[in-house]
């Protein structure tokens, strides 16, 4: 593994030098691409491809806020090595809050800016109740955990109907207040909500990028590697867990917020597990543990889903293919509703990235270094798990 | 880990061990009834005469339940205890077998209702079991040497990410095919069988259930007891490289697991149908958090335990249902996970499992 890393390093160029600048001056860099990015973003809906320009912005606003997502959840899943299945529980508090805060039901209406932070934070306490128990166990439980708490997060919004108006949710939630440049925030045009989603993952990024270099973002490497290995190196693992858990809780939570400031309506349906495994898929189809491939990967899924799966429909009506029988069964393109397979193509997509490919469509250069080092070395050892392979097994 | 409770020794003590078992079981049912009595009575103000019949009939409710979850809870502990994976796709092997139950009674036997003839009933359950638990089993040992195998070796994670999605997938390949929404079951165990009981009534069916479940995990305990291949799975499950250096297939015991555990499921599949009239692509996802919560309850690995937790799992919920708090079963059955998690993270019956990670 050593020889394969030290090989990357070796051969200069341009390209070698500019990718360890890149390294050594990260906030900067992201800064740079995140603008180049949103100049794109900005310009490229102008020109009508597909949709106009207010579906474009309005896409890469939600895309925005599953990015963000979908980063969280890699500091869980991909920094930490932990699988946490429940993360749409989080979503929906940050959500709730934010309904409870700025709606007719609750006749409050605080200012935005401060209830990202609230709705944050009331998600992070949740992340904590939930994680202090389960972190002190092995990982498995934690998964079903979480699997199990973003299950009955949405019963309980569900049930309580006294105080969340059950499945009709809280609607009219009132929109963000005007911001100085950008101006008010209405349905017809998301413009400024994009500016916003962008604004916010970029800041998300630097800080995310700015601990993933950081002492607690070793540490968290080190449990994702080796538990036994970084506690005896003197990591106290529950508290480094809890605050990766706590973290990916708290992106959660932002992301809430934003979300429900966007959509004026929260209910119990729109936080199911599918959220949570959506996530999940684009964690690991960008790359687990690369925080700008997820970023990347959550996006382009994200577009996939809402916008090209969707035209999949407008162009095979466009095609006008006529049905056609396959021994006893009967295909009519017409009848396919593209949008029900994502799922699907999902459960496919997650299985065989980790089976093929897991370390992302995106890796980071140690990461596919580490992952294929026995393939490089020529030892014809066997493709090992995400998680560098370490044999669960001998470890008790 | 399957090892705990039945590596016991046979020895002289083991009819001891059964009566115990029997004595403890009657005991639970016998408390279990005096408290839905007594919250009949406090909670809908039951009058005590009334609350007593009443009472009776949902144990039995609750009996049978319970030998559903603790059929699915057995393929996740037996899983569990082998290979140290939570199947997450295990609920969903169940839905599968839900559905083929269906397709089996309704669409090849046209079945829609009950049927009275005696015989004529036993042969298509017989047959829906017959049919039903070896595809389901086969699906499992599948599931394993295509999705879980490669990853034998690997980190837990991996695995784990790999089950999910292969959850996903069973998930989404019925919704394709059977759609969503319910889809109704031929109920063909006829549902007003029922045993008149002082002003309420007692299904056969639950009764039916019950033995039903408690004749397979009999047979299941036998297996695992007093088989070579059994004793190689016991063999496996404490430890997989001393197992192996003693001559046992490692790859054959593992897909045996599955085998196993996947049969199982699927009984517990066909007579979910029977019991609730419906199946839905979604149902593995329900029954198999809460079969999973019941083999943590009863200690994860343990076989006796994953019995244990089931019937514990479905008193719970059938007291909230019967005081009408159905809705709530599922917060309450998490809530349990989570003590149980927190106060004995090895299960009432675990014994090994310690803190690792």
């Amino acid at each position: 593994m050593s020889a394969a890393l030290g090989r990357l390093r070796m051969d200069g160029g341009w390209r070698d030098r500019l990718v360890r600048a890149s390294e050594a001056h990260r906030s900067i860099t992201i800064l740079v691409v995140m603008s180049l990015v949103s100049s794109l973003l900005v310009v490229f809906p102008n020109f009508n491809v597909l949709q106009g320009p207010s579906g474009w912005y309005d896409a890469f606003a939600n895309a925005g806020v599953f990015v963000l997502l979908a980063m969280g959840l890699n500091v869980v899943v991909g920094l930490a090595g932990l699988l946490d299945l429940g993360y749409a529980a989080f979503f929906a508090i940050g959500s709730y809050a934010y309904a409870y805060s700025n709606s007719p039901f609750s006749g409050l209406d605080l200012p935005f800016i401060p209830m990202l932070v609230i709705g944050a934070g009331i998600a992070a306490l949740f992340g904590i109740a939930l994680g202090a128990p389960t972190l002190r166990l092995r990982g498995d439980y934690l998964a079903i955990m979480t699997l199990g708490f973003g299950e009955i997060v949405p019963i309980v919004f569900l049930n309580l109907d006294k105080w969340t108006e059950g499945t009709n949710g809280i609607g009219g939630l009132y929109r963000p207040e005007a911001l100085p440049i950008l101006g008010e925030f209405t349905p017809i045009s998301p413009f400024p909500y994009m500016i916003v989603s962008l604004i916010v993952v970029t800041l998300a990024m630097i800080l995310l990028y700015r601990l993933h270099d950081s002492r607690i973002g070793r540490a968290w490497m080190a449990i994702r590697e080796d538990e036994l290995a970084a506690a005896a190196n003197g990591i106290n693992t529950v508290v480094t867990k809890l605050l990766a858990f706590a973290l990916g809780a708290t992106t959660s939570g932002f992301a809430g917020v934003f979300n429900a400031s966007k959509l004026t309506i929260v209910s119990p349906d729109q936080f199911l597990f599918t959220v949570s495994f959506t996530v999940l898929a684009m964690v690991i189809i960008g790359g687990m543990g690369n925080i700008w491939g997820v970023a990347a990967g959550a996006f382009i899924v994200y577009m996939i889903q809402a916008v090209f799966l969707k035209q999949i429909n407008t162009v095979v009506e466009n095609l006008g293919l006529p049905a056609f029988d396959l021994g006893p069964i009967h295909v009519d393109l017409l009848q396919i509703n593209f949008l029900n397979y994502q799922f699907l193509l999902y459960g496919f997509a997650l299985v065989l990235m980790m089976l093929y490919r897991p370390e992302g469509l995106f890796p980071s250069r140690e990461r596919r270094a580490e992952l294929h080092a026995d393939e490089e070395a020529g030892e014809g050892a066997e493709v090992v798990g995400a998680m560098g392979g370490v044999p669960g097994e001998n470890v008790e | 880990m399957i090892a705990s409770s039945v590596t016991t020794p046979r020895t002289r003590s083991g009819l001891n061990r059964s009566a115990r078992i029997i004595g403890f079981a009657v005991g639970a049912i016998v408390v279990y009834v005096v408290l839905l009595w007594l919250a009949l009575q406090v909670v809908d103000g039951f009058a005590p005469e009334r609350a007593l019949p009443v009472a009776i009939q949902q144990t039995i409710n609750a009996l049978s339940i319970g030998a559903i979850y603790a059929l699915i809870a057995l393929g996740y502990t037996m899983v569990y205890g082998i290979i140290e994976l939570i199947n997450f796709a295990h609920g969903d092997v169940f839905m599968i077998g839900a559905f083929l139950a269906v397709v089996l009674t309704g669409g090849i036997f046209g079945q829609t209702g009950g049927v009275k003839d005696v015989p004529f009933l036993a042969l298509l359950l017989l047959v829906a079991l017959l049919f039903v638990m070896p595809l389901t089993g086969g699906l499992n040992v599948f599931i394993e040497r295509v999705f879980y195998r490669p990853f034998r070796h690997a980190s837990r994670l991996a695995p784990l990410i790999t089950a999910v999605g292969v959850s996903f997938i069973l998930q989404n390949l019925a919704l394709l095919v059977a759609g969503s929404g319910d889809r109704a079951a031929p109920q063909i165990f006829p549902l007003d069988w029922q045993i008149p009981f002082g002003g309420a009534e007692i299904s056969v069916l639950s009764i039916f259930i019950f033995a039903l479940a408690l004749v397979l995990m009999l047979l299941l305990q036998t297996f695992v007891n007093r088989t070579r291949l059994g004793r190689a799975m016991r063999a496996t499950a404490q430890d997989q490289q001393a197992a192996s250096l003693m001559g046992v297939d490692l790859n054959q015991t593992i897909a045996l697991t599955f085998l196993l555990g996947g049969a199982l499921a699927g009984a517990a599949g066909v007579v979910w149908g029977l019991r609730f009239g419906f199946v839905r692509q979604d149902l593995g996802f329900n029954a198999g958090l809460k079969a999973f919560t019941s083999a943590v309850l009863g200690g994860i690995g343990n076989i006796s335990g994953a019995v244990l937790g089931g019937f514990i799992i479905g008193f719970i919920e059938n007291f909230a249902s019967s005081l009408g708090f159905s809705r709530w079963s599922e917060f309450l059955v998490f809530m349990v996970l989570t003590l149980v998690l927190i106060f004995r993270p090895t299960g009432i019956l675990g014994q090994q499992l310690g803190d690792r990670a």
